[in-house]
């Protein structure tokens, strides 16, 4: 079977707006999601998915986030290391004050509680924008590390510093190993690239991507730039809160307020420019890339090293780490703002009209 | 579409035989102007009758642009008043403007870059959609059966401007009088009742013009929509408009039918001798 749309006629327009327009394509997907829930608890490790899978199922929930927030909003932000930390402390509070409280609630509410504060701290984008915008999240970002180092009631007042929760458990299923963290995440993780699709592809989406293309017009065919602005940093929000749940609750099991630092907000940025901004797709892309970037440098470059006979240190693979990075991202900024998703879709395009090119 | 009964009280001189004229529904009384030491518009009073095609003339700088952005709110005049419906209307943002019937096309196309043709217009249609974010997070039920009657409308404005085989496209890849087009489709999709176009047939070729003045005439007719008209081509402008006025420096000049116009020593003095 050929990969196109030729043949493929829509009678309704309800089947034209489906998500996938392209047969091939929704199969695809959803061949990917069954792959992730049945093949892959059986054909990998525990390291696999302590260190790989489930780091960047998450971050790819925190990337999709900031992805509707900066790729199809046009807002810039630094603070969403903040968030996270928002979303995890706040679930955090929600599960030890409250008894009985479940679990995929308590998350949620992470969610929200994020939201909420990226309402506050999206207001700032009604008046500036770029730089300026950038500052005044990155002030959020600070006044959250502030905040959950130095009061003590955020962390229940732990001598350390640092929290965890003690038990995982939905509906008497105790998510403890690691193919049940890793399954965990993936459902909300499927469940929130649904959502975003949806949402991208509706009023609300437009109105995002009309005050991202050119505010004025948007502005004279009756969006309120203060509803689109603000609806994308509380949705945003909520998506990166939900992750940084996740990433407490799940991954890291006990954490301390550097676990959400301003290299996390650099780090999801990265990931959306790297992956493609404006995309659900690139998020992920940007997600794998930089999870998995570090570790096969990690093994690559020595390697590299041994042919050459030179021996590469821990500190020369990180230093290199850098330096791919950084160039990646000026190539991104200055050649393709769509990122690899946008690699993705050409690729795509070639095999759409692929083996006969007219 | 807001549709007009044809009997509706004609009391302007009509130039263009048949055309429908109604009441006053925008009138402009002494609006004046500035950005900083630039005076954009001075003392300028002239009103818009329901229905008609009102053109605005006068050489670049004179001030075309900047009274339509007064219109639709996207420019806060510092002295004059405007009376929609008969009501003064208050200092208002453009979203306003918006829900109240007021629609404008772009001199520089202000399309959505990212966004496709289909996508374009339907953001026209973004103030009538009512359901909640919730509802379009789960796209099903109500969320879905908007979107789709939504579509139908959109679908039959891409047919009647003929770009049916564009409209998956990205804007940013079209030829600019498609844009112009797309830019057109987007105003029409929310069914205004004022239609302000800024130079929308500028750097046209004679068949795209053709097509245009064709678009506009049409949806005069077909859907009664008021419609204001900043054009340089002065055959178009006498062929399509039923009231010209003129503006040179930020001043009226001249204002009444286009063979009125046309005769007017002053208009002929200032703009179409001046070799426009
Ligand atoms: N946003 C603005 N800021 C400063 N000056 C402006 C602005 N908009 C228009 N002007 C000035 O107002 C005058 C009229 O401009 P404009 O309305 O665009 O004229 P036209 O459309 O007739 O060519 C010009 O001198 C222009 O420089
Ligand atoms: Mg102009």
């Amino acid at each position: 079977m050929f990969y196109r749309e030729n043949g493929q006629f829509k009678t309704s327009y309800a089947a034209d707006q489906e998500i996938f327009t392209i047969t091939q394509d929704k199969w695809f997907v959803w061949g990917l999601i069954a792959f992730a829930a049945l093949a892959v608890p059986m054909l990998v490790d525990e390291y696999m998915f302590r260190a790989i899978l489930i780091p960047f199922l998450v971050l790819s929930l925190a990337a999709l986030g900031v992805n509707l927030l900066v790729g199809y909003c046009g807002q810039i932000t630094l603070g969403a290391g903040a968030f996270m930390a928002i979303g995890a402390y706040a679930a955090y509070n929600f599960m030890v004050r409250i008894d009985g409280m479940p679990l995929i609630v308590a998350m949620l509410l992470g969610g929200v509680s994020a939201a909420a504060f990226g309402i506050v701290f999206g207001i700032p984008s009604l008046r500036v924008r770029g730089l300026y915008l950038a500052v005044a999240t990155l002030a959020a970002q600070f006044l959250c590390d502030w905040a959950f180092l130095r009061i003590g009631w955020f962390t229940n007042n732990s001598s350390s510093g640092s929290v965890s929760v003690a038990k995982l458990e939905v509906l008497g299923w105790i998510i403890d190993s690691p193919v049940e963290k890793y399954l965990f995440c993936l459902a909300f993780v499927v469940l929130f690239a649904f959502i975003a699709k949806n949402l991208t592809r509706a009023a609300i989406g437009r109105q995002w991507m009309a005050i991202r293309d050119m505010d004025v017009a948007a502005e004279v065919i009756g969006i309120r730039p203060m509803f689109a602005k603000l609806s994308a940093f509380a949705v945003s929000s909520f998506f990166v809160g939900v992750a940084g749940a996740l990433w407490g609750f799940v991954h890291l099991g006990s954490w301390e307020p550097a676990a959400f630092s301003v290299d996390r907000s650099f780090q999801l940025l990265f990931m959306v420019i790297i992956g493609g901004m404006g995309s659900v797709m690139g998020s992920f892309f940007g997600a794998a890339f930089i999870v998995i970037l570090p570790i096969f440098l990690n093994q690559f470059l020595p390697f590299l090293g041994s042919l050459f006979g030179v021996t590469v240190s821990t500190a020369g693979v990180s230093h290199a780490e850098f330096i791919i990075f950084g160039s990646l991202i000026i190539f991104f900024l200055i050649v393709e703002p769509h990122g690899l998703a946008r690699l993705w879709s050409i690729a795509k395009q070639k095999l759409r009209l692929w083996p006969f090119p007219h | 579409m807001n549709m007009t009964d044809t009997n509706s009280s004609s009391t302007a001189a009509a130039s263009a035989p048949g055309r429908r004229q109604g009441e006053v529904i925008l009138d402009l009384q002494n609006i004046s102007l500035r950005f900083g030491g630039v005076k954009a518009l001075t003392d300028i009073s002239f009103n818009i009758r329901e229905h008609e095609v009102r053109a605005i003339i006068g050489p670049n700088g004179a001030g075309k642009s900047s009274m339509l952005n007064v219109i639709n709110g996207v420019y806060h005049p510092q002295e004059g008043r405007i009376m929609f419906r008969g009501e003064e209307r208050k200092k208002m943002e453009p979203h306003v403007a918006a829900q109240q019937g007021i629609a404008r096309t772009f001199q520089n196309i202000a399309l959505f870059k990212g966004m496709s043709v289909l996508d374009n217009i339907m953001t026209g249609r973004n103030l009538r959609m009512k359901c909640n974010i919730f509802q379009q997070a789960l796209w099903l039920g109500p969320a879905l059966r908007e979107e789709i009657a939504h579509r139908e409308k959109v679908e039959e404005i891409v047919d009647f401007l003929e770009i049916q085989h564009i409209r998956k496209t990205p804007v940013g890849a079209l030829p600019y009088g498609l844009q112009k087009r797309v830019d057109l489709g987007r105003a029409l999709a929310m069914e205004p009742q004022i239609l302000l176009l800024d130079e929308p047939m500028a750097g046209m070729n004679v068949e795209e013009k053709q097509d245009m003045c064709r678009f506009i005439l049409d949806i005069s007719d077909q859907f009664g929509t008021t419609i204001v008209l900043i054009e340089h081509d002065m055959g178009v402008v006498m062929d399509i408009s039923d009231r010209v006025v003129v503006l040179d420096y930020g001043k009226k000049i001249g204002d009444g039918t286009p063979h009125e116009v046309r005769n007017n020593q002053d208009v002929i003095n200032a703009y179409l001798g001046s070799g426009h």
